[in-house]
């Protein structure tokens, strides 16, 4: 890819990409942190599929081999009871997934009606559901999570997501609500307004796809939020400890005392497919940001090239990369 | 003063819907597992306890649920918050209140430091923009997305079972006695700093990240040009015109993500098995003493409250234009 880079005061940019603003629609993809983001998100995405397909054992089966470091059989270790930790891990991707993605779709639509039914009403409403979205957001997410689920029967995938959106939806609407008051006086909302369009044409089709980015970000937020919420409540042991998922895995690690016992592989490798899957969604964040407000692009390998133009990267300026 | 007193009354409201929401869920459930708890332990259980949990678990059908809801209040504000079964017979709100101060030792203090040496490396960061401190912030984001508690496994395992450096649990020496002598506090200081360390370094960098960014918003805007027009000093600069800005949506980004906070230290302590308030809640939990469970959640959730409005003041004191109106 031929970036190059180009130190412009921000007007003159605007204009610039404005013009092309046809060829940029994919622009955000272009950026190296959201292409990372995205293939890191896409290969768990595959595990989740094909996980149960490609396990070379039964993660529940119990082995001869108890408590094996790594080895040729078993790439991961075994745990106490002989069971092989790669395909305790590959099968729970996809409780991982599934929740954090189901959680996400749920708490983004809820935080869409909200947020932006708050912004665009404005007044009583407003103040009401700001107040309801800043309450949730103020009590502790987690310890609520636990006293419903905990006194949930049952606590299946499905439950859990629903409890996680429930929870998880506060955030999203309040940068939601910030954005559709900012875009509700723009002129072209005012202007459909006046041609006698219908409320829901207006919030469809006007502010909606000006939102898109802020949506798409709050919703892998939320996806992160759900994960780590999902994986902690496994860990500690108040959803189903049946169902694998990586949070599981660290409940029997840490039931079995598996640090004591110095098993570094039986919990190392699910934190870091935790890790991993939450840094690629930040990552796809950071790509969004960077879409949305240039003053943050030009990093990484962009100072660099900017450092052989001897040009300091500081003050009043907002370098913008412009492909030529 | 119109901006304190618009968020005393949010506080209020927040406060009581918690409170609310407290005294529904149990009631919301189907089939009450404190009628299970109250049978097995029967005969043990004082009449005064096992009216306090009627009222808290709504266990008599018979009454209206308004009349729930009243005495439910009264019952809080007598301080009531019914028995603890995992601690049987201590009253839950006995438990809570021995508990509560390792917690906000251990939480509010290391909250408090990753809080500002965040924001510090931050500034740094975001000043430096496009020269090697961008480095670190692959490394920041690969730290804010790793669970706490994991990280709390890998500091046990490296520096107490590997390097035998620092204790791996409790908050201080099983063998002393609690009391203000140097031997007893030189031990919690050392059992703390494991704990306390790994929710600093699991937490600073959500701070930096956002610092970063405010900060290089900030300084394209007109009045940092200004002042490095007028030749001020770098570093006059940096803290009394960027900094000063970029750090207020910090500190109402530290109101709102406190609860976020909250529930990944609270895991922490269970890592630890630290004795503050997240261990109790996972003690609770596994042995689904409900009472307990509800009880801390009310409790987190007030004292998050209180740390808000610490926050709010500390934002009010910062910034003057919240201090003009009225």
């Amino acid at each position: 890819m031929a970036i190059d880079l180009t130190i412009t005061a921000p007007d003159v940019t605007t204009a610039a990409v404005a013009g092309r603003a046809a060829r940029h629609r994919f622009v955000f993809l272009r950026n190296g942190k959201a292409i990372t983001g995205v293939a890191i998100l896409g290969f768990f995405a595959i595990i989740a599929i094909i996980g149960q397909f490609i396990a070379p054992y039964d993660p529940d089966t119990l082995g001869p081999d108890i408590m094996q470091p790594p080895s040729a059989a078993h790439w991961l270790g075994t745990t106490n009871l002989g069971q092989d930790i790669l395909s305790q891990l590959l099968i729970g991707t996809r409780g991982v997934m599934i929740v954090g993605f189901a959680a996400g779709i749920i708490a983004t639509i809820l935080a869409i009606i909200i947020g932006v039914s708050a912004g665009y009403a404005g007044g009583v409403v407003d103040e009401v559901l700001s107040a309801v979205s800043n309450i949730f957001l103020v009590i502790p997410a987690l310890p609520l999570i636990i006293i419903i689920t905990g006194q949930l029967p049952g606590g299946g995938e499905v439950v859990i997501s629903l409890v996680i959106a429930v929870t998880g939806w506060a955030w999203g609407s309040r940068i939601l609500r910030a954005q559709t008051l900012s875009l509700r006086k723009r002129d072209f909302v005012e202007a459909s307004r006046a041609n006698g369009e219908s409320i829901f044409r207006i919030i469809g089709f006007e502010i909606l796809p000006n939102l898109t980015a802020i949506i798409v970000s709050s919703f892998i937020g939320t996806v992160t939020f759900a994960i780590l919420s999902q994986i902690t409540l496994a860990f500690i042991g108040v959803t189903s400890i049946s169902e694998w998922n990586w949070g599981t895995i660290l409940f029997w690690a840490q039931s079995n005392q598996a640090l004591a016992r110095g098993a570094w592989w039986w919990f190392v490798p699910a934190g870091l497919c935790i890790a991993l899957l939450g840094m690629s969604l930040a990552l796809i964040n950071f790509g969004i940001d960077e879409f949305i407000n240039p003053r943050l692009r030009s990093t990484g390998q962009n100072a660099k090239a900017m450092r052989r133009r001897g040009i300091v990267a500081r003050i009043g300026f907002t370098p913008v990369v412009r492909k030529r | 003063m119109r901006f304190l007193a618009r968020r005393f009354i949010f506080y209020v409201i927040t406060a009581w819907a918690a409170i609310t929401i407290n005294f529904f869920i149990p009631r919301a459930m189907e089939g009450n597992p404190v009628d299970a708890l109250l049978a097995r332990y029967q005969g043990q259980v004082s009449p005064d306890a096992i009216r306090a949990l009627t009222v808290l678990f709504g266990l008599d059908k018979n009454q209206s649920l308004w009349d729930q809801y009243v005495q439910y209040w009264q019952l809080l504000f007598s301080g009531n918050l019914g028995l603890s079964f995992t601690f049987f017979p201590t009253p839950v709100a006995t438990v809570v209140q021995q508990s509560l101060p390792w917690t906000l030792g251990l939480v509010g203090l290391s909250t408090v430091i990753s809080f500002f040496v965040g924001t510090l490396i931050g500034t740094a960061i975001g000043w430096k923009r496009g020269t090697w401190a961008d480095g670190l912030l692959p490394v920041a984001t690969f730290f804010s997305a790793v669970p706490y508690f994991w990280l709390g496994l890998l500091a046990i395992m490296l520096f107490s079972l590997t390097l035998k450096l620092l204790p791996a649990a409790q908050g201080y020496d099983p063998g002393l006695i609690p009391n203000l002598d140097f031997i007893f506090i030189g031990s919690v200081i050392q059992h703390g700093i494991l704990p306390a360390l790994t929710i600093v370094l699991s937490s600073i960098a959500g701070w930096m990240l956002g610092m970063r960014n405010m900060m290089v918003t900030v300084t394209s805007e007109d009045y940092v040009s200004v002042a490095q027009a007028k030749g001020l000093s770098e570093r006059r600069i940096m803290f009394g015109y960027a900094a000063r800005n970029a750090i207020l949506p910090q500190i109402s980004g530290f109101a709102l993500s406190l609860g976020f906070i909250v529930s990944g230290t609270l895991v922490m302590e269970m890592v630890f098995s630290y004795p503050g308030i997240g261990f109790v809640l996972y003690q609770a939990v596994s042995a689904k003493d409900y009472p307990l469970m509800q009880g801390v959640f009310l409790v987190i959730t007030l004292s998050v409250l209180v740390a808000n409005i610490i926050a709010d003041l500390v934002y009010t004191l910062l910034d003057p234009r919240t201090r003009q109106e009225g």
